[in-house]
């Protein structure tokens, strides 16, 4: 592992306060999911898995074609499709257009892709005014963080936080009940819809045969974002598309499930194209920025293209028992637990984050409640063999790789293997009686150290069990 | 040009010609729960109720209509254009601003407004859901800026769930630019996870059932 890594998972561990909230906020999760798709509630929770699963094998499988249509169908309901296969390409786009347009502030909601490409620093380096809405991410914001998790961004921040944040930054008085605190942020934000001149969204689909962006969202800042400023901009990466309005029968019922146990989240927005004639109001422009940052890199592996079949619900990071003791803001990048586990590798390439795909129990909780089967923990080892394999080309790791040939070798051989053992044990310390770990002087190697800083084991046994099997 | 760049990546990635056309998508999955028409009334007034919203059936349009003033009560009101509300006469009302053409009357109004009166297109009797297609007849802040929200919507809209909406519209971008599925009272749960009602959107949600 990184030293990087390293140091904020144990600065993690190590904060009593922060673990409480983490397990706390995932396991009201993981028990509102619980509810929301077992039998009683959705019967056939299973089948719709199943039918999500293959609708999105079958877009990635063609995406060229979907992308397509979608983009001609934006054309048809006047709207316009720009591609962007790098990070900067975005804000350059924004920049552009707010420059032709004179427009100063923009109003944003929730949207993990532009977290991805740092839009709101490359916006504000330019000097524009971009504002995120919701709560947590407004919050997120103000305090100068990425998000904690998919969907709620800002589990990591206590109420506590959230007044000595809002009284520092926007000279209000320290307060500290969350319904008043949400009344402050409403405030300050309708203030900044009703001013702005470009709303940026995300999406949760774009649906090729409407050439129509969906977002789902509880409070309402997508909605104002998207109808209050005369531009729209959705920003999506491109494996978002899905082929047929009507599959969202399947999707919507499983991504607020799976999210946060609603069986439709508050508002479900279906947006094509500007504002048509003889409606009231609505954006005059629409735009809809589909974004490539890596995501075609990882499109030519047949197994590991199912990453991109990723719904954002979340539910991966709530039942990791790896996520949940080391939180968001342990990943290196904008994507945390399970899902940031595969993806962020796979964007960057593997090169870059070698030993993230390493950070996992390979448990399978991830993969048994992802609404849309994505087999995460296969693809897991699939990247550790890849990292594996950079490795050995580049030489490095010798040393390991001798050390499990020679296991290897031992293994095979019963007679050594047995001798082995018994030298092993005859050599290794006895601890307190109980665990390794607490005896003085042990093994001092780094590797060794490394390996029994997070786990512990029993001294050998007197006798080993083969011996016991023979004297039976 | 980032557009074809990304086309042709794909296309290599995938093995795929230009204009390869795609095999047929899996079929669309669609089920209509047998409901009859009493039973999705009793469904989206239970499924409102559960949301903390606040549900209603209305034998009559005046008896709409009375529930409706009762619950502006004084207070600044505007309504949209939607013919159904007329009928009720509830664009007469006194307090209700009705019948807007220009964005930015109606805009500043919405902003000041305590209380916005839309219809809906169609309901949802399982998750107490409401559809509303941004159209002459229905603008888009009205069911968004006010604090309270109150859709009065006759009850042959009313129907069985997500599944039969997307039977009857299949292709909702043919109508309008802006389809919103609106369920319960806006909402957040960012600070501690403590639920909180009415954050960006109406925190009250009214949803009147005539007929």
């Amino acid at each position: 592992m990184s030293v990087a890594f390293d140091e904020k998972v144990h600065k993690t561990l190590a904060d009593a306060n922060l673990q409480l909230a983490i397990y706390r906020a995932t396991g009201r999760l993981i028990d509102h999911r619980k509810h929301a798709v077992a039998a009683t509630a959705l019967p056939d929770y299973q089948e719709l898995r199943t039918q999500a699963n293959a609708i999105k094998r079958h877009t990635i499988d063609h995406l060229d074609h979907y992308l397509e249509q979608f983009e001609a169908n934006v054309n048809a309901h006047g709207g316009k499709v720009v591609f962007c296969q790098e990070a900067t390409e975005v804000a350059d786009f924004v920049l552009g257009l707010a420059k032709q347009r004179g427009a100063h502030l923009i109003v944003k909601s929730k949207s993990m892709t532009t977290e991805e490409v740092d839009l709101n620093e490359r916006l504000e380096h330019h000097k524009l005014e971009s504002v995120e809405t919701d709560l947590g991410e407004y919050i997120l914001q103000l305090a100068h963080q990425r998000p904690y998790h998919i969907v709620a961004p800002a589990l990591h921040l206590t109420r506590y936080d959230v007044g000595d944040l809002f009284a520092r930054s926007l000279g209000v008085a320290n307060e500290t009940v969350v319904e008043k605190q949400t009344l402050i942020a409403r405030s300050v934000l309708r203030q900044k819809f009703l001013a702005a001149d470009i709303g940026i969204s995300g999406a949760n689909f774009l649906v090729a045969d409407s050439g129509a962006v969906v977002i789902v969202e509880n409070e309402g800042n997508a909605r104002l974002t998207t109808s209050a400023p005369g531009i729209h901009i959705a920003v999506a990466g491109i494996e978002k598309v899905i082929p047929r309005a009507q599959d969202l029968a399947v999707f919507l019922k499983l991504l607020g499930r799976s999210a946060t146990g609603q069986a439709l989240t508050v508002y479900t927005s279906f947006l094509s194209g500007p504002r048509r004639a003889g409606e009231i109001d609505g954006p005059g422009e629409f735009y809809v920025v589909l974004l490539d940052n890596g995501r075609t890199r990882l499109l030519a592996d047949r197994e590991k293209r199912q990453s991109l079949y990723c719904i954002r619900c979340g539910a991966c990071l709530n039942h990791c028992p790896v996520y949940r003791k080391i939180g968001g803001h342990s990943f290196p990048w904008v994507y945390s637990g399970p899902i940031g586990a595969i993806i962020t590798p796979q964007f960057m390439g593997i090169e870059h984050e070698p030993t993230l795909p390493f950070a996992s129990s390979l448990c399978g909780a991830c993969a048994e409640v992802c609404p849309v089967k994505i087999d995460i923990p296969k693809v897991l080892l699939d990247l550790r063999a890849e990292a594996k394999q950079a490795e050995q080309r580049k030489g490095v790791n010798r040393l390991e790789r001798l050390a499990f040939k020679l296991w290897a070798w031992v293994m095979c051989h019963p007679r050594l293997y047995e001798m082995a053992a018994m030298v092993a044990a005859g050599v290794a310390p006895a601890g307190n009686g109980k665990w390794l770990r607490s005896a003085p002087g042990l093994l001092n190697l780094p590797p060794v150290r490394a390996w029994l800083s997070q786990r512990d084991l029993p001294p050998a046994p007197p006798r080993s069990f083969r011996e016991l099997w023979r004297r039976r | 040009m980032s557009r074809e760049a990304i086309l042709n990546r794909v296309r290599t990635a995938l093995g795929r010609s230009a204009g390869e056309r795609a095999v047929e998508p899996p079929p669309v999955r669609l089920r209509i729960p047998e409901m009859d028409s009493e039973a999705r009334i009793a469904s989206i007034l239970r499924a409102v109720e559960a949301l903390a919203g606040k549900a209603r059936r209305a034998a009559t349009a005046e008896s709409a209509r009375e529930y409706v003033a009762a619950v502006v009560n004084g207070k600044t009101a505007v309504a949209s254009n939607a013919p159904f509300l007329r009928e009720c006469g509830i664009a007469d009302l006194e307090g209700v601003h009705a019948g807007f053409t220009d964005t930015a009357a109606l805009r500043a109004l919405c902003a000041a407004a305590d209380v916005g009166i839309t219809s809906a297109d169609y309901a949802l009797a399982d998750t107490g859901t409401l559809v509303m297609l941004a159209s002459p007849a229905e603008a888009r802040l009205i069911s968004l800026l006010p604090p309270v929200h109150i859709a009065v919507v006759p009850q042959e809209r009313v129907l069985s769930g997500l599944d039969e909406l997307l039977t009857i519209l299949p292709d909702p971008a043919g109508q309008t630019s802006s389809m919103v599925l609106i369920t319960g009272p806006s909402r957040t749960a960012d600070i501690e996870q403590i639920l909180v009602r009415g954050v960006h959107g109406p925190g009250e949600i009214h949803v009147v059932v005539v007929g």
